[in-house]
This record gives structure tokens, sequence and C-alpha cells, in this order.
């Protein structure tokens, strides 16, 4: 498996080209090659959602995804979506205030699914949410809390 | 103190790192030149190892070491047993601890047989592959009852019946109690085995600096401490050599409170022999067979009651799946065996156990650590009771209380801790009757179920009692200091996964000390920056290290009033310390920051005065003789679907008493996620095994996690009972959500689904769709 093959991928903006084997995770091009280490990875078969990010703007999964595969596209993860170092995003500092976080090993791939969610449905209730946040495991949180900060983000973005 | 920061909701001080993805774990350790390794792990529960061959992983490009048992020489050696059982009168314990690789035998899916270190963990994955190993496959020991039988499969082979240990406690006279009992109720009980299951697996990255003749690890650990001071001796290290650090960990659960893994014995010998850093980084597959599981018990347990319904006295006996090696001692068992006792007064007890060893993974404490299985034996035994005797079932519990002038109450048994089991303090009957209210018990049951029945629904009520000892010894301590920035450091040896520590500590820190919380800079999990402690589990961080906090806090406000009244020349009394500096009380303009008082006190020319100390600094070590005991109502309302027995929670409430709160915020969050995992264990959780020790469901797409779909919103209240113990009056909360929802769940079904009427009782947990048709339709 020595075999190498070019690509450019722009994360968070910034193009990057690699040369990596075809066999590569992207989950493991963004933590280890570009070490962007904010996105997590906990199982490595496609079901935890740990490693969420987003791609041309939809979230999937990086651990299910050859980083050849990502060739050409945009890739966004949770260190972009602070506006400044100094700031949090409204969705991160809803997670702050409501508590939606414990542990934080899951949260980064929350974060990449909630952001998606709440830009195709500014106005949810509970259970879209709940829904919406089914596909993502977190094992400390009981998830009532980061169910509440998805709420309180959709508030404050709709400018309530 | 001016302003109370303790017991308020304060947002967490470690939330930006996490949320931007800038907090460190393990796994986003990278150093130059680091090699990676991977494990060959054995496909059996049992067999003979005949011949390994490692010539073409040798050979693979890119690996530069294979490592088989006897290539580790005297480095060979079994694990500590890390909790040596305490002192009990005729306990037999038979200690067999875990190897770093397996010698000639494998005892359990997963035991690791040998490392490979290559350039990327890819490679080091293939030339796992190309290990070959000739194996004799053993009889696998499973069934607890069989591994007990004289002619039974050995997992030891010098261990007869299997038994890892065998402990009998005994208070009063149970004969007695029961010859003058009006009513006895007898049952067998199986509550399995689950595995915790954190977010992040397991992982170690090992760095030997030769030049500067110093190794650092990082090590997803609950006690990094320990570690440091375990791994140091193995390694022929000095204390001083040897820097552990537990960064920010993606759950723990108790299963990373287990000591040596394996690979943390293994990871660090290999790269100070390659004078490489190497990383290991558990995949979730090795996760379930090779992290540490929890819970198998099988009880046959009989109380017996007055013609009151009180009780006089319980038995119990039961079998406990240690797994192929016992390192945590006896923990579990102890406190399965002290749990029972509950929220009651038992007079008269006896209880007896065996722990078995099997073919199966290590069974170490995973959140409630043995506590569910005895609430969860004494809960249905007085549901049972209750039923049978015609007394409500919130009655029969309120009448066995123990009452609020009962407390300290010392059961005259041995607790995990070595200490007599004590509760501290408590008042249960406000707790259960607060919980009656807010579920809306009396008018569930006079009006609401009558008519969902009527409707032809299936609603039913669930409503047990539980108490959780937590925050027990030895002991933890911390360190604070002033800086000349006027900014306050905490450090403390352990380690933090989740609970807040950098937020609760602070707090505690802010409040004596009169600076903002954010200006408190806490370290944990750091042996170079604290290397005194013992660890995070058993519900203790908050208790034991936060009274550590709060001794050196109230140290350095000490240090800091008498430092300041000689500045002002004035009485300490007459000191105010506020908003990051001291002033003069009624004396407005005169006040000096504390980090001028913190240059002050290290001065670079001047004399120290005598008999004092450079720096606002102190340290502080809490060490309680024993714990404090938490307790808690749970009641929830379900609906089942009667036909494909799938639950839906309508309501669910937590009453629950941790004596002090130091952040309400934090302590909900710690209810709410251990409800979660007790809602898995109770519904969704069970290792799957087959006859000859094989997982069947070692996926996260096979052992299914509850989701956001599966854990209901929670309605949390408090009742406050201090704990006389410590100086904060708290008591740990980490577990408690966990601890009684498999009976909660099994009356609650019974109730929905009237099951005692057609003559069907639940007793055992975990339950499932398919369990429950099974238990249902016993005739299939």
């Amino acid at each position: 498996m020595t075999q190498r093959i070019a690509i450019e991928v722009t994360v968070n903006g910034t193009p990057y080209r690699r040369e990596v084997e075809p066999r590569l995770l992207l989950s493991d091009f963004l933590r280890h090659e570009i070490g962007l280490t904010g996105t997590h990875v906990g199982c490595e078969h496609g079901v935890c959602g740990a490693c969420t990010i987003r791609l041309d703007g939809a979230p999937v999964r990086s651990c299910l995804m050859f980083a050849v595969q990502a060739q050409g596209h945009a890739v966004a993860t949770v260190e972009g979506l602070a506006p400044s170092p100094a700031e949090l995003s409204p969705l991160q500092q809803a997670f702050r205030d409501a508590h939606g976080l414990q542990c934080g090993y899951c949260t980064p791939g929350i974060l990449m699914t909630m952001s998606a969610f709440l830009e195709e449905n500014p106005d949810p209730d509970e259970e879209a949410v709940r829904h919406a946040l089914s596909g993502n495991l977190c094992r400390c949180t009981g998830y009532q809390h980061i169910v509440d900060a998805v709420l309180l983000a959709a508030t404050r973005l709709k400018g309530g | 103190m001016e302003t109370r920061l303790v017991g308020r909701p304060v947002t967490r001080n470690e939330d930006p790192r996490l949320l931007t993805g800038r907090a460190l774990f393990v796994d986003d350790v990278e150093l130059p030149g680091m090699l990676h390794a991977a494990f060959l792990r054995s496909p059996h529960a049992h067999a003979k190892i005949l011949s390994v061959d490692v010539a073409a992983a040798k050979a693979r490009p890119g690996v530069h070491a294979v490592i088989l048992a006897e290539d580790l020489g005297a480095y060979w050696q079994p694990g500590p047993l890390l909790v040596p059982p305490p002192p009990i009168p005729g306990m037999v314990f038979n200690q067999r601890c875990q190897v770093p690789l397996a010698k000639g035998v494998v005892r359990h899916l997963g035991e690791p047989i040998a490392m490979v270190v290559a350039d990327s963990r890819y490679v080091a994955e293939d030339a796992v592959g190309d290990i070959l190993v000739d194996y004799e496959t053993l009889p696998a020991v499973g069934d607890l009852e069989a591994a007990t039988a004289p002619d039974a499969a050995r997992v030891h082979a010098d261990v007869a019946g299997n038994v890892a240990a065998e402990v009998r406690q005994v208070k009063g006279d149970y004969g007695a109690a029961r010859a003058r009992a009006a009513h006895v109720v007898r049952r067998r009980f199986w509550y399995d085995r689950g595995a915790s299951v954190p977010m992040e697996t397991r992982g170690i990255v090992a760095e030997w600096d030769a030049k500067a003749d110093r190794m650092t690890v990082w090590d997803t650990t609950q006690a990094p401490v320990v570690i440091r001071n375990g791994l140091a001796a193995m390694l022929g290290l000095s204390e001083r050599q040897l820097r552990v650090i537990a960064p920010f960990i993606g759950g723990g659960f108790g299963p990373k409170m287990m000591m040596f893994y394996p690979e943390e014995v293994l990871v660090p010998w290999v790269a100070m022999r390659l004078g490489r850093p190497v990383k290991w980084i558990e995949d979730r597959l090795e996760h379930f067979t090779a992290t540490t599981h929890e819970r198998g018990q099988l009880h046959e347990a009989e109380i017996a009651l007055d013609a009151e319904g009180r009780i006089l006295g319980v038995r119990d006996a039961f079998l406990m799946d240690t797994g192929a090696y016992n390192p945590y001692g006896l923990t579990i068992p102890l406190n399965s065996q002290c749990t029972l006792l509950g929220c009651y007064d038992v007079p008269a007890y006896e209880s007896r156990f065996v722990a078995v060893f099997t073919n199966r993974t290590l069974c170490t404490p995973y959140r409630g650590a043995g506590r569910q299985h005895g609430v969860f034996v004494m809960e249905r035994l007085l549901d049972a009771a209750a039923r049978e005797m015609g007394i409500d079932r919130t009655e029969i519990r309120r009448r066995n209380f123990l009452r609020p002038e009962q407390f300290p109450h010392r059961h005259g048994l041995i607790y995990q801790d070595f200490s007599a089991l004590t509760y501290d303090s408590g008042n249960y009957a406000p707790i259960l009757e607060m919980a009656k209210d807010a579920i809306g018990y009396d008018r569930f049951l006079a009006e609401e179920q009558p008519k969902a029945r009527a409707e032809g629904r299936h609603v039913g009520l669930g409503i047990v009692c539980y108490v959780e000892g937590t925050g027990i010894g030895p002991y933890e301590g911390a360190k604070v200091r002033v800086q000349s920035s006027g900014k306050v450091t905490l450090a403390t040896g352990i380690g933090t996964q989740g609970q807040g520590h950098f937020t609760a500590f602070a707090q505690v820190v802010a409040e004596q000390l009169g600076v903002d919380v954010r200006d408190v800079e806490v370290s944990t999990g750091d042996t170079d920056q604290f290397d005194w402690g013992v660890g995070t589990f058993a519900s203790r961080g908050a208790v034991v290290a936060g009274s550590a906090a709060h001794g050196a806090a109230m140290a350095v406000r000490g240090k800091i009033l008498k430092l300041a009244a000689q500045h002002f020349e004035c009485a300490e009394e007459d000191l105010v310390l506020e908003d990051g500096k001291v002033s003069i009380a009624g004396v407005p303009g005169r006040a000096i920051p504390l980090g001028r008082l913190a240059q002050m006190a290290n001065p670079l020319r001047g004399a120290v005065r005598p008999g004092t100390e450079p720096g606002l600094e102190a340290t502080s070590y809490f060490g309680p003789e024993m714990g404090a005991t938490a307790s808690g109502v749970h009641a929830m309302v379900i609906e089942m679907d009667a036909e494909t027995l799938r639950p839906e929670i309508l309501r669910y409430v937590v009453v629950h008493d941790c004596g002090t709160v130091l952040n309400p915020l934090i302590l909900a969050g710690q209810i709410h996620g251990g409800v979660a995992q007790g809602i898995g264990n109770a519904f969704f959780e069970q290792i799957a095994w087959t006859e000859d020790g094989q997982i069947l469901n070692a996926s996260l797409a096979d052992y299914l996690l509850p989701t956001a779909l599966d854990v209901p919103r929670m309605e949390l209240l408090h009742t406050v009972t201090p704990s006389p113990f410590n100086p904060l009056g708290a008591k740990g909360a980490g577990e408690a959500g966990s601890i009684p929802v498999g009976p909660l769940y099994a009356q609650a079904i019974e109730d929905a689904l009237d099951l005692p009427a057609r003559g069907i009782e639940i007793t055992e947990i975990p339950l499932s769709p398919s369990r429950l048709w099974e238990i249902c339709n016993p005739s299939g």
C-alpha cells in the first residue's frame, strides 16, 4: 500500500495539497495529516457520529470516507465554527450556556450535525431536534442539555 | 465570605476549548518520529497457544518491533492487585492478575498476545494480520452456576471451582428473624453484563527523552498519579523521571480506573526500548473485548417481614462474574453486598457471595459499581412483599426507612473502602413524598391508570429508592497559588473525564479568595503539577478533592489577610477580600490587588520574615474517615406497546439528595447522564455471548446505546442533607442517576402490563422487547 495519490481538499476555507494512501480515512487525514484534531473518532464504523464534518455543507461521517474521495471538495470542521479565536458561534455559546457538553468528545460531531440542521430548520421543536440528534451518540449528558442548547441557539439565531 | 459562588450554576471554564476543537485528548498528541502500536488479540475465549510465527510481520516494511511475552524478559509480570480485599474474617481470595501479553494460554477474547510497532497504525494493523498463531481451544467457562461445579473446566488450572473469592458478612440473627416472620419472600435475580462505552476509547502515548532522562506518558486514565507511581517502579525510573498526563478524557465511567491494562505497561516500555515516541489508540472492536465490563450477578435472596411489612431480616447469596482475572479485588461485590441494605432499617442480614472466574473480559467497576445489583434485589423484594401483603409499594418503603435520628448509622458490615459501613446522614421520607407529588402518584393510581386501561392503553408507574455510597477515602490533595498576575492556580492529582472539575473546584477556590471564577485556572491529571492523589472514582471528586481545594484555599486566604494586615497596618478582621483585591472595610480607595500581594510575598530583595513561607500558596489534603451516603428516589410513568413490547417513557422524575450542591448545572448533567446510562443498562445494553465465549455484538451498530430518542426529558428535584464528614457538606452524585433504573423499569413494566395478575414477575435486567416477550409468554 505504498501508492500515493495527490489530492487537494479545502478545509475551513484553506486549501491543503497532500499525497496520501488511497486507504487513508478522511478522519485520519484531517486529524493526523493536517493536524485538525478537533474532529474526534469514536467508532470508525459510522455509528457514533463523533467524527461528523460537513462536506460541501452536508454533515457526513469522516470515518466512512477516504481522504481521496474528498478531492476537490470543501470540508468544514469544528475548528471553523467560531467567528474568531476569542469568540464562540451562537451554537457553541448556547452549548456552553445550557451545559450541553461534559467530556466534550462527541461535541464536535454534534456541533457539525446541528449547525447543518439549524440552517435547514431555523425554528425546530424538541422532537425535531431529538430526531436530528439521534444519529450522534453521547454517553455523558443524557442529551437533555444538548436539546436545550440547540433550542436556545435556534431562539437566539432568530433574534429572539 | 461576601459572595456565595458555591451552589451557583456557573457555566464551565473548560467549555471554550472543548467547543472549538482546541482541547487536547490523548489521540491528539503528535510527536516527531512517533511510531504506532497495534495488538494481536486472542480470537478465542480459552485456548493454549501452541506456536506463534512473527517472521512475516517483522519482515513487513515499516515494522519496527514485534513483541511477544518471552521478549519482555523479567518485565513480564502479572499486574498488581490494585485493590487488595479488606480484612473480613473467613474470607477466601484467590489473586490472579492479568499479564501484559499472554504466555502459553489465553483466557478471554481480546487478551493481547503480541504487540506490533510500526510507522503508522495502518501498517501496524497490517502486520498484526501477518502473525500466525496455532491454538488448541479449551472449554470456555461462562455460565456462573456451571463454573462453580467441582468438575467444571478451570479458567486458572490451579483454582478449583473457579472461585476467585468467597465472602460472608452477617449482622444480627437472620435465622431468628425468619422464625418469627409473618411473611417471607424469596426470589432469584439475574443482572447481566454491560460495557461502559465511553465515546473515547482507551489510548496511550509514551515518549522517552534520553537527553532529559525523563519519560512522558499521556494516558486515558482516571488515576494518573497511581499510574505514574506504578509505572516508574516497573520501568526502574524514579518518580521524578516520569510524568503522566491525563489530559481531556472522553468519558471514563470506571473502566479507565482499571490499572494496569496491558497496553499501559507495554507502550512506555517499547518507547524506551526503541527510543521513539509510541502511540496506541484502542479501536471500538478492541474496546468491547479488552476494556473491562461489569455487572453479571446471580442472586438468591429472601426477605422476612412482620405482619405490618416491617423488615426483620434479609438473606442473600450471590455469584458474581469477575472475568478472567481479578485485579480490582472485591470492590464490586462488596458494593453490592453493602448497598443492598438501601435506605432501610434491616436488623438482621446474612450475605454470602462467591466471585467466579470466567473466560470473559475482566469485570471492574462501571458507574454504580455493584450498587445496581444490591438496589435491584432489595427493591424487587419489597415490591413482591408489598403486593403479597396488600401494602402500597411506597408505604412499605416508608415504613422501613431509616429515620433521621438513626444517623450516623452503623450497619456493622465492612465496606469497599475498608471502613465500617456507616451512613453519614440522610432524611429519606421527604424525598419519597416529593417524588410521589411530582409524579402524581395518588392521582395516577386513582384516575389516570384506570382511565388509560379503559382505553386499552398499557400505562404503568414505577417508583424506587436507593442510596449511593460516595466520596470515600483515602485522600486527595490540592495546591492553590496566587500568581503575580493576580490570577489563581489550583492543581490536584485526580483526573477529569467531563465532570466539570475545572469549574466546580474553581468555584470553591474563588469563593474563598474573592476572585472571579474565570480567574482560577485548574490543573487536573498532570503529575508535574501535582503528584499526590488516588483518582476519580466512587463519585468522590467533588467531595474529596473539592474538600482539599477548599482547605488549600482557606490557607491561602489566611496568608493573604495576614500579609495585607501587615501592609495596611491594620487588623485582619478589618479587611475585605473581594474583586481580586484586599481593601479596608469602610475605607474606599485603600485597596491592594492580590497580584501585588503575591509579588510582596515573593520578594527579590529584602527578607521573608522568619517562620513564613514565600508566596501566597498552600497545599492541603483531605482524607475522610468514611464516605458520604447520597440518596434519592426515581419515578417514571411508562407506556408499553402490548404487541411490540416497546416502552415509551411518558414522565421521569428524580429527587436526589447529595448534600451541599457545588454547581446545580453540573449536578443536573451528572444526573441526566447517569439516568441515560441506567436506561441503557435496563433496556438496551447487553453483551451477547456465545457458549464458547465469543461476543456477538462488539460494535456500536449491534450493542445499542440509548439515543436522544430513547432518553426522556427528566424532571429533577433536590433535598439537601449535608454530610457531616467533610467541610463542604457535599456528597457525590456521579453514579446516582444510573443506580436505580433497573428496578424502576421492572416495576413500571409489571405495572403497565399488569403482569403480576398473570403470575409473572420481572426478576432480571437488562430487558429488551424480545426478552420481555419471552418473560410474558413463558410457555413460548
